[in-house]
């Protein structure tokens, strides 16, 4: 008797398979530390040694049930990429709101400007609260809903108040966010317009986060960062998806990443590391070095000192508040991460900050906030150092959006003069600075 | 000597339910050695198969975190207040 097997489809051709076996994709919590397995729930801590718990999926299933063509179908947002987020029921996860699949620009003039053949920007500036928070939002704010929250908060350096603002309104959830009291004005109000409670904390970020635990613990919210973080921050894979996809389904060889918590750094790795698993590129090892401001270095300063432990810094202080955690979650990932790959973490200055903002304007067009500005000009230093090599096919993933902190570029750009309202008092001013820049 | 030892809610049961234990030592070691001896079962949840204690583990000593000041030797005073803490980092 002859027995046909049903032909294995090859990764990349496969169609899409139903819902049920999609569903089983999800195999629970694990913890990164001592491997303890846990189910899926609203928990981010292992009770046993305390250490972070992240999502397991099934490889194997995803590797069968998802193709570039089953991607390609899916909507033009970071939903095409459901089946490699940690929703229970993707098909109910998406609110229709467009968030993510944002520009991947070829950046010619900033790399010759830095020495870079092949330099591309990752624009999440222009996501629907102007961040690329809204990606980890939007998953949190799907998963706090499976898990039947009717309230959703956030700690934040500002750019997740407004994306958590934003999202849980929209969906109807009770929505609360906790900021420093010195965050940016513009910040704040980016936050307050889309009718959520804020709570303007007196302290760092790390004093609001800490608040923040002991209001998890009392009250039974969503806490993005917290009770919620395993599933929110899977959100930042899909940088990674969409670079790749972009990119003509392939890695680039160097990424570029701001540090805060060190999460989107660690997580555009893995989503890398994820599309070679389940066979939608060939599997590489992607390169990757960090940014960090001067001001809260803690990783950068560690990855100098050689050290595998990140101290914390007390007193953040730096013009770059949305990277103003001093004790961030996942430096030590990072740290390992980053040395594994042959990058570095750089740190950069007020001053080379507001450089790296103007820069990136001037030559490509992309008003990024002051993690952009950090980006940049960490991006420079390594290529003056050799870590990120002139041929390398480069991607800077550019978080924010300038708006949100003007007055961190104002001090590199000349003020503009007044004129008279005549045209003799505008010849003599083209007289004085020249036919435009 | 004895320090005033906090124990953070999920390692309470550990010592017998209590918040706050009265330990001798003269360094923070000395202290988590004594505590191993009168409640066995806190060595393994704060050190690490290579005997150190736990990434995700804070340990302050009158509010600062020893790894600013001499790690698992810094010394102690009498009735110095010394909290284990689980990291709670930001992010």
């Amino acid at each position: 008797m002859t027995i046909t097997l049903p032909a294995t489809p090859a990764p990349g051709r496969a169609a899409r398979a139903d819902q049920g076996a999609a569903g089983q994709r999800l195999l629970g919590l694990r913890c990164r530390e001592c491997g303890r397995d846990f189910p899926i729930a609203p928990i981010h801590v292992c009770d046993f040694c305390f250490g972070p718990l992240e999502v397991r999926y099934d490889y194997d299933v995803l590797a069968r049930t998802v193709s570039r063509e089953s991607i390609q179908q899916g909507p033009l947002s970071i939903w095409r990429y459901a089946d490699l987020l940690p929703l229970a029921d993707p098909a109910i996860a998406d609110t229709g709101w467009r968030v993510g699949f944002t520009p991947l620009q070829p950046a010619p003039r900033l790399g010759q400007a830095l020495g870079l053949r092949d330099l591309w920007i990752k624009n999440d500036s222009v996501n629907p609260t102007f961040s690329f928070k809204d990606r980890v939002v939007a998953v949190a704010s799907a998963k706090a809903r499976e898990f039947g929250f009717d309230t959703f908060a956030c700690a934040s350096t500002g750019n997740l108040a407004s994306a958590v603002a934003a999202a849980g309104i929209r969906v109807g959830l009770k929505t609360f966010v906790f900021l420093p009291w010195d965050t940016e004005q513009s910040k704040i109000l980016n936050a307050l317009v889309y009718g959520a409670t804020l709570v303007s904390v007196q302290g760092t970020y790390d004093d609001v986060n800490r608040l923040c635990s002991e209001i998890a613990d009392r009250h039974n919210w969503a806490f993005c960062n917290i009770n919620v973080r395993p599933y929110y921050s899977e959100g930042s894979k899909t940088l990674a998806f969409e670079t790749a996809e972009q990119l003509g389904w392939e890695a680039p060889d160097h990424v570029v990443v701001p540090i805060a918590s060190g999460s989107l750094l660690t997580k555009i790795v893995k989503g890398f590391d994820e599309l070679g698993k389940v066979g939608l590129i060939e599997p590489k090892q992607v390169r990757v070095s960090g940014a960090q401001a001067a001001g809260c270095n803690p990783v950068a300063h560690a990855f100098e000192q050689g050290w595998d432990a990140v101290k914390p810094v007390q007193r953040p202080d730096t013009v770059a508040k949305s990277l103003a955690i001093g004790n961030p979650a996942d430096g030590y990932y990072v740290l390992r991460l980053v040395r594994e790959r042959g990058g570095a973490v750089r740190d950069a200055s007020n001053a080379e900050i507001a450089e790296g903002m103007r820069l990136l304007a001037a030559t490509e067009g992309v008003f990024a906030e002051t993690a952009g500005g950090v980006t940049v000009a960490v991006l420079k230093r390594l290529v003056r150092e050799g870590v990120v090599r002139p041929d390398e096919r480069v991607v800077a993933y550019i978080t924010g959006n300038g708006l949100k902190t003007l007055d961190a570029v104002a001090p590199v750009l000349n003020p503009a003069p007044v004129v008279e309202p005549t045209l003799k008092a505008f010849d003599d001013f083209l007289r004085r600075n020249g036919a435009g820049a | 000597m004895a320090v005033k030892l906090r124990i953070p809610t999920p390692l309470r049961s550990l010592a017998g339910g209590a918040s706050e234990l009265d330990i001798e030592g003269g360094t923070v070691s000395e202290v988590l050695t004594t505590l191993e001896r009168d409640h066995p079962g806190f060595r393994e949840r704060l050190y690490d198969e290579r005997g150190e204690i736990r990434r995700f583990v804070n340990i302050y000593v009158a509010g600062e975190d020893i790894r600013f000041l001499k790690g698992l030797d810094t010394p102690l005073k009498e009735g110095e207040e010394v909290s284990i803490v689980p990291a709670v980092a930001g992010g």
